[in-house]
């Protein structure tokens, strides 16, 4: 069947090439997430000629779309139908693809309530170092056949194969949407909005910085009035919440191009993935909250060590997101069971170490 | 059902081998696990034969019931050094055999791990031992107004543990996801009796996801012992409509639509004529008797909210040709419209010496055509079958009525199964949608994975589990026993042509 797909023998080609030369390959789409991870190494593998979207059927709630198709384009199909991604993959700039969302795995503010890119895979296929073409999962909702390698593709940034083909569940855009905005201190911040989340409300998204915490509502219209009669705060006005919500999801808002201007220089933007009702962390620079707690972006130039100490201290793990110094990996070292697993996986699938060396972990 | 039982998989032991071996594995284990713990006697294992599908029976060689982690652990590493497979088991309540013993293994009882250890209102949390009953998560967590969203219908009974080993839905998963969505954590021991982790309270945890993978995987890559669950918000008011079709095909069509007008039902089930006429025998709920096919739709949420969706999807069946329409007055109706519904297997034991229950999943728009091939294979077979359905995910439950006394009713009940579980890989669906592969299923997974995929899953069970001593045999048939059950695998994925119609 794969020679039916001039794209995608060309692909099963230059991997047979690749590996007969032993040269390692760098799985690339759009190229928009290329700073984060470790830094790109080896030849380009490039999947946008792979590109489109296989099969959307609004009523099944479900999409497949080839791993170069851009992401702007599957979303713009998905709009035609009232239909969205409900994780918000950040789009860090144009030309992100499909392929580079699911293997990236990264959600954007709704990710608390919503779900993850992993929560919303379905099925995939994907090129082995061996360059075998194989599937798995599928397009219905629920597949308990056999173990559930696609979804372990989102967020393996490529170490385990290409990604060639995923199909996603999606959900119908919200009816009604509401932004509100409450002055609270961090720690009465945090202390609120996990509350909110343990009540039966439409609570959708939330985002602290600077004294201020802004909550999503997201549901049928009269749930959203019903929970804004009830939460008090001040209403944003549409567009200008919709705005900060596509910043903060894009990282084009004043917090993020503020780090990565500073990212530039000495200090490093970490993002820490922790348990949501941690105390706020006691570390120095500028502190961002997302997923109602259980997202900080700090932007600091404290030592890494510090930084990711913090984090496993309240059960968390840290991410040097951007910064010029990567020497101590850009993700937190595992535990000796799993950091064994890992690399008897990539033995398992990329037995050559062909595919992106070095971007999730030095050894894998 | 379709697979051929696992004595022509697994080689017989004689009679002396399976002594020497226990005498040899009862002597390591005494060691480890107090004397109460161990059983060997056949009288004492023979409660341990078999789970939920009772068709298939295997004598352990030894039970192990530890009491406390170091005791998992211990008996993991004994295991591993004298190569002793473990089918590590909780309740006991699965459907395709998923803990059938292994003749040459211990099987690891963790019923002893009952303890809800810490339920955390604010973080929206409970921390179980993988014992703990799915129900009892929610009774726990009622008094903070929160609840633990997948509730498979045997909830009363079955474990979290077991619910992780096969990634459990429910009737309600299409709008709160499986128990691989409900999930932030898991703990346990490697097949080598290491302690492991995976997961994190956070809403991630560094490198791989490796606990998307642990989730329904069948106790076949590590045992867990303890689960950090996800809980959620109790809905303040749940209301359910009761759908009368005279067409299956109508009721199918009113599925799709529900779904095209943006909406997601907290449930969406339905259920053909002849399992109807077997509920309502059993509980008495009032359901239309005359319909060819009955929906149940469930809406959840703020009163203002259920009102508003309730109507919608009024409008939605009424277009679609609804000729009976009942939504719930209150809690005891809305109760009494499922209590049908997740009684449906306990009423098809009582029209029936057996039944066969299938899983497979088909894209929603599908339902009709799957079920007039049913209804062919009915004629086919000389079996009758009976169908309930979580409709709204598109998972079918068929109930493949038989004698098991009779060994050819039970024969041409396995082929129907069979045939069942191809039709739906055919029409683009899976041949298991939450019971699992376990031991029933292997034959099929020869239709839907092509022999590289089954490698590969194998190469990645090896990855956790080098020796391959947790559950083998099950999941992922051998390239062997494939090509002895002459399956042909159905090509999905990478379509050449996807704009063709196909099947």
């Amino acid at each position: 069947m794969s020679s039916h797909d001039p794209a995608l023998q060309a692909l099963i080609d230059r991997i047979a090439e690749a590996r007969a030369r032993g040269t390692p390959l760098c799985i690339r789409g759009g190229g928009t997430k290329a700073f984060y991870g470790g830094a790109p190494q080896g030849e380009p593998l490039d999947l946008r000629p792979l590109a489109g979207i296989s099969s959307y059927e609004p009523t099944e709630l479900v999409v497949s779309a080839r791993a170069g198709t851009l992401l702007k384009d599957l979303e713009a199909a998905l709009a035609e139908h009232g239909q969205c991604l409900p994780f918000e993959p950040p789009r860090f700039a144009a030309g992100g693809t499909v392929g580079g969302m699911v293997a990236a795995g990264l959600s954007g503010p709704a990710r608390a309530s919503m779900g993850a890119v992993r929560d919303y895979v379905l099925g995939a296929s994907l090129l082995t170092g061996r360059g075998e073409l194989l599937s798995f999962g599928g397009q219905v909702m629920k597949n308990v056949a056999g173990y559930d390698v696609s979804r372990l593709l989102a967020g393996s940034l490529g170490v385990l194969g290409a990604i060639c083909e995923v199909s996603l569940k999606v959900l119908p855009q919200p009816p009604a949407t509401l932004t509100l905005r409450f002055d609270l201190g961090q720690e009465q911040a945090l202390q609120a909005v996990n509350t909110l989340a343990g009540k039966p409300l439409p609570l959708n998204a939330s985002a602290w910085w600077d004294g201020t915490l802004v909550v999503r509502l997201s549901g049928a219209a009269a749930a959203v009035q019903a929970a804004r009669a009830q939460l008090g705060g001040e209403e944003i006005p549409a567009e200008m919440a919709a705005a900060f919500w596509q910043g903060l999801r894009d990282h084009s808002d004043e917090f993020f191009v503020g780090a990565r201007r500073a990212s530039e220089g000495a200090a490093a933007l970490w993002r820490l993935s922790v348990p949501p009702t941690a105390p706020p962390l006691q570390l120095s620079g500028e502190q961002l909250i997302e997923w109602h707690g259980g997202l900080r972006w700090l932007c600091t130039s404290t030592p890494g060590a510090v930084v990711r100490s913090a984090a496993e201290q309240v059960g968390g793990h840290a991410t040097l997101f951007l910064g010029r110094d990567k020497s101590a990996g850009a993700f937190a070292p595992l535990a000796p069971p799993l950091e064994r697993i890992h690399r008897e996986l990539k033995r398992a699938f990329d037995p050559d170490h062909l595919f992106n060396p070095g971007r999730l972990y030095p050894t894998l | 059902m379709n697979a051929p039982l696992p004595a022509a998989a697994i080689p017989a032991p004689t009679e002396a081998e399976r002594r020497g071996r226990q005498t040899e594995v009862v002597a390591a284990l005494s060691g480890v696990l107090p004397r109460h713990a161990l059983l060997w006697q056949r009288e004492d294992t023979t409660p341990y034969e078999c789970d939920g599908l009772t068709a298939y029976r295997q004598q352990p060689l030894v039970v192990a019931l530890p009491e406390t982690e170091t005791q998992v652990s211990a008996v993991l590493q004994a295991c591993h050094r004298l190569q002793v497979p473990v089918v590590a088991r909780g309740a006991g309540t699965g459907l395709s055999g998923g803990a059938l013993p292994h003749a040459m293994g211990v099987v690891l009882s963790l019923a002893k791990f009952n303890r809800i250890l810490e339920v955390d209102a604010l973080a929206r949390t409970a921390r179980v031992q993988c014992g703990v009953r799915n129900l009892a998560i929610s009774e726990a967590a009622a008094r903070h107004g929160l609840y633990y969203a997948p509730d498979p219908s045997s909830q009363i009974a079955c474990t979290i543990g077991g619910n992780v080993a096969e990634n459990s839905g429910g009737v309600h998963c299409l709008k709160y996801g499986l128990t691989l969505h409900n999930v932030l954590q898991v703990k346990g021991f490697t097949a080598e009796g290491e302690p492991v982790q995976f997961g994190s309270r956070a809403l991630d945890a560094a490198g791989l996801d490796l606990l998307a993978v642990m989730i329904g995987s069948e106790g076949m890559l590590a045992v867990v012992t303890e689960v950090v669950v996800r809980l959620i918000p109790k809905p303040q008011l749940a209301r359910c409509i009761m759908a009368s079709f005279d067409d299956i095909a109508a009721a199918g069509n009113a599925v799709a639509s529900i779904i095209a007008a943006g909406i997601i039902p907290a449930g969406l089930e339905m259920m053909d004529k002849p399992m109807t006429a077997a509920v309502e025998d059993f509980v008495h709920a009032g359901y239309d008797l005359n319909a060819e096919a009955i929906l149940l739709c469930e809406s959840d949420g703020t009163p203002e909210e259920v009102n508003e969706e309730i109507n919608r999807m009024l409008d939605v069946l009424t277009g679609c040709g609804a000729t009976r329409l009942e939504v719930s007055r209150d809690e005891a109706q809305r109760l009494k419209f499922w209590s049908g519904r997740k009684n449906a297997f306990p009423a098809s034991g009582r029209i029936s010496p057996d039944y066969m229950c299938m899983d497979s999943t088909i894209p929603r728009k599908r339902i009709a055509d799957i079920l007039l091939a049913i209804a062919s294979m009915e004629q086919k077979y000389q079996l009758r079958c009976v169908n309930v359905f979580h409709a709204g995910d598109g998972n079918l439950h068929p109930l493949i009525l038989f004698d098991a006394n009779d060994a050819d009713q039970l024969h041409r009940a396995e082929a129907f199964g069979a045939e069942i579980l191809e039709t739906s890989v055919a029409l683009g669906g899976t041949v298991t949608g939450e019971h699992g592969v376990g031991i029933e299923k292997l034959g099929s997974m020869c239709v839907q994975f092509s022999p590289e995929e089954r490698e590969q899953m194998l190469a990645l069970k090896a990855a956790f589990d080098p020796a391959g001593l947790l559950n083998p045999g099950k999941v992922i048939p051998t390239l062997h026993r494939c090509a002895e059950g002459g399956k042909m695998v159905v090509r999905k994925g990478l379509l050449p042509f996807p704009e063709l119609p196909r099947f």
